[in-house]
């Protein structure tokens, strides 16, 4: 069947609702969101990996590549089919637009003898991400609890957040580090989405998550999915799910970390780990950063910066002449615990997504998952979850 | 039996939402305590509210050197100047102890959660400091003293290096005189001139044994964590519930608002939900090597 794309619905296709388009219609949506003022980014090839980047156009995309991801390893190469979106997560998160890697907080001015505070304008950007993937989101929805969830708010990430449009992607191809469906993050992409799309060979499939998502889509011509392209949507999904190869078991996992704080296999990490920060960095949920301030040469005005910190480097713990977490075993399990302990306390949930980037960039090969089992097999030596 | 206290970071005082942006505070008056600690009291901007609860800290920042968490040492009944006083360890202390009245410093705050004076009354209230420890148990001793008739026997033991060492000494004399207060003081090292107890501050337990009853004590400790622990089993040993023994703890902090990950301590943000703890909650990770 030859779908009839002529047959445009003159209403805005509502929430809830499911259109196909043309994959190269995907061009007027990029460009309908730019002439709505948004600032598009999306997928696109820099020095052999997939980074999110500003994108003019469908051109932009990475058509027809796929990467090859393992521990320690990432390689991209082209494949024999015209694929938009085949490939999995690169090593950069969204999360460098919503909470960039360097920001000024405020400025502070001598002035008649006293201080004059000022706070940065607050960002003005307006995003549309194209290609978000579910495990993604997850980690937006994560990150969206750590900076606005609790009795204080980041009003910068609060004002880049509130503007965004998210295009999402439910994945159709599983990367060897991927291990979303074990954590309940994936394959298939949960809200919040404006238009989620699963790739078929003609058509994207389009389940529209928004208003604002509908009324960006009734500038693309489309139709209503029909009822096979829906299930072959499905079926692609799920059979990312069954084909995922890493797991994450996460049963009892809290008291797991918890139960075995003092446990020798910390050791046993450590002569491996290197402290390099990269897990911290290429993770889309990890938020830990410093304050600096500085000074300008007359010593009239100062201002303050943050900048993304980790838990992995040795000064981030400095407290009464020393680090709190000295030694690299402290510092890689305070990391796994955090994520899949200490998390679930503060934050409501996991503090992985399953997106398996701190696997992939990892240069000593560590793998959450692996660390996790290899705990699993070891006997607690103390009952120590805090209650 | 007491129910368990609620978290004590149930009740803030304090800025939410937006926390990030300091207010301009005017240095009124700066008393040297002893060698390299200063107590500064700083004026807020007229009209400027500020109230704070016993145990809570603020952010203070030198212009053009950086910010630090400091203790409120004062008394939160006269919240206003607001009392820190500071040990110069590096820069920022530096910076701090040696600011003049009528300069400016950058504050936040006050953040974090706070001695549960309101499940101290009727009982007996044991307050254990270790050096600078003493700052952010004083406003707990003011409102104690203030509210006196409502608690048991109220005895603070405090311990110091040497006799140089020991803060607030000419309030300490004072508290000692009263006849509703209990006051024993050591040092680690004496000297001469000292004709006191000498010793870590756990030595000071036999003596103090006869005033307080444990089952019916409420404990606030603050000092190093080494010191804490051992008052802790010394509390725990005489049959203080764990569930009414408090610390308070310190850790690198840059945001105090829970956001920059600094200040983790097992799943807690001792910015946000410390920094004074129930020792009930710590009590899986209070041991824990580089926790
Ligand atoms: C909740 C809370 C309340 C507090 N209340 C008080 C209080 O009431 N009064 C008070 O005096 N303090 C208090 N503190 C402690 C105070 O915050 C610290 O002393 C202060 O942050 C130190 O900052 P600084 O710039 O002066 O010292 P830093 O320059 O940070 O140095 C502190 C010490 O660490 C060493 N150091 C720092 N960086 C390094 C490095 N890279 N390598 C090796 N060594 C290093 C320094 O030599 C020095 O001994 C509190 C802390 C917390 C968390
Ligand atoms: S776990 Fe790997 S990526 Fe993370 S700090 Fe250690 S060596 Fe670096
Ligand atoms: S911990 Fe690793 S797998 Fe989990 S979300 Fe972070 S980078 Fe992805
Ligand atoms: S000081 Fe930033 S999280 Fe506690």
């Amino acid at each position: 069947m030859r779908p009839d794309l002529s047959a445009m619905d003159t209403l805005p296709p509502s929430p809830g609702s499911t259109v196909a388009f043309e994959k190269t219609a995907l061009d007027i949506l990029i460009a309908t969101l730019r002439q709505r003022g948004y600032t598009v980014v999306g997928p696109t090839v820099r020095d052999d990996a997939i980074v999110y980047d500003e994108i003019g156009g469908v051109t932009d995309l990475p058509i027809g590549y796929v990467d090859e991801q393992e521990a320690g390893t990432y390689r991209l190469r082209r494949w024999e089919k015209d694929t938009f979106f085949a490939y999995t997560v690169g090593p950069y998160a969204w999360k460098k637009f919503l909470y960039p890697p360097e920001e000024r907080l405020w400025e502070v001015r001598r002035e008649n003898g006293t201080l004059r505070f000022t706070e940065a304008p607050l960002p003005t950007e307006q995003y549309a991400f194209i290609g978000v993937r579910s495990c993604e989101l997850a980690a937006i929805r994560i990150q969206d609890r750590i900076f606005t969830g609790g009795p204080y708010v980041d009003p910068r990430y609060q004002a880049r957040r509130e503007r965004l449009f998210i295009l999402a992607v439910n994945c159709t191809r599983a990367g060897n580090t991927c291990f979303c469906a074990s954590v309940g993050s994936g394959p298939q992409a949960e809200g919040p989405y404006d238009i989620a799309l699963t790739e078929l060979d003609e058509v994207f499939i389009a389940h529209v998550g928004s208003v604002l998502g509908g009324q960006i889509l009734a500038e693309v011509p489309h139709r209503p999915a029909t009822e096979e392209e829906r299930a072959a949507a499905a079926e692609r999904v799920q059979a990312t799910a069954r084909t995922m190869r890493r797991a994450l078991d996460t049963t009892d996992l809290r008291d797991l970390l918890f139960n075995h704080q003092e446990h020798p296999h910390w050791e046993d990490v450590a002569t491996r780990c290197l402290a390099c920060t990269n897990c911290t960095l290429v993770c889309p949920t990890c938020f830990c950063f410093s304050v600096e301030d500085l000074t300008d040469l007359q010593g009239e005005s100062a201002w303050r910066v943050r900048r993304w910190d980790s838990c992995f480097s040795q000064a981030f713990t400095y407290t009464a002449g020393r680090p709190a977490r000295q030694s690299i075993a402290s510092r890689y399990r305070q990391w796994l615990t955090h994520k899949l302990a200490g998390w679930v306390d503060q934050f409501g949930v996991l503090g992985c997504v399953g997106c398996g980037r701190c696997i992939t960039w990892c240069p000593a090969q560590i793998d959450i998952t692996e660390e996790v089992a290899r705990l699993r097999e070891q006997p607690p030596q103390t009952e120590r979850s805090p209650s | 039996m007491m129910p368990t206290p609620p978290s004590p970071a149930a009740q803030p005082t304090g800025p939410t939402g937006n926390a990030w942006v300091p207010i301009p505070f005017t240095v009124v008056r700066r008393r040297r305590e002893i060698p390299g600690t200063v107590t500064l009291w700083l004026a807020p901007p007229e009209g400027y509210p500020f109230a704070f609860r016993p145990g809570q800290f603020n952010m203070l920042y030198v212009f053009g050197v950086k910010e630090v968490p400091i203790s409120i040492s004062g008394d939160p009944g006269t919240p206003v100047p607001v009392a820190h006083t500071i040990r110069q360890v590096g820069m920022a202390t530096q910076a701090l102890v040696n600011l003049k009245p009528g300069d400016v410093v950058g504050v936040r705050g006050p953040f974090g959660s706070a001695w549960p004076l309101e499940h101290a009354r009727g009982h007996d209230v044991v307050i254990v400091a270790g050096g600078i420890g003493l700052a952010p148990l004083r406003p707990a001793i003011y409102s104690l003293l203030r509210h006196r008739p409502q608690y048991g026997n109220v005895v603070l033991l405090y311990g110091a290096r040497s006799p140089r060492e020991l803060l607030y000494a000419r309030e300490l004399e004072r508290w000692r005189g009263r006849f509703d207060m209990e006051v024993l003081v050591t040092v680690d090292r004496g000297d001469r001139t000292w004709h006191g107890h000498v010793g870590v501050v756990t030595t000071l337990f036999p003596q103090a044994d006869v005033f307080f009853s444990p089952q019916n004590t409420i404990a606030f400790i603050c000092g190093p964590e080494i010191m804490m622990r051992f008052t802790v089993r010394e509390l725990l040993d005489r049959g203080v519930p764990p569930e009414r023994i408090f610390v308070s703890l310190e850790r690198n902090m840059h945001c105090g608002q829970g956001l920059c990950g600094h200040c983790q301590y097992g799943p807690f943000f001792i910015c946000k939900d410390g920094p004074v703890f129930p020792y009930q909650k710590l009590a899986t990770l209070f041991g824990i090597r580089e926790i």
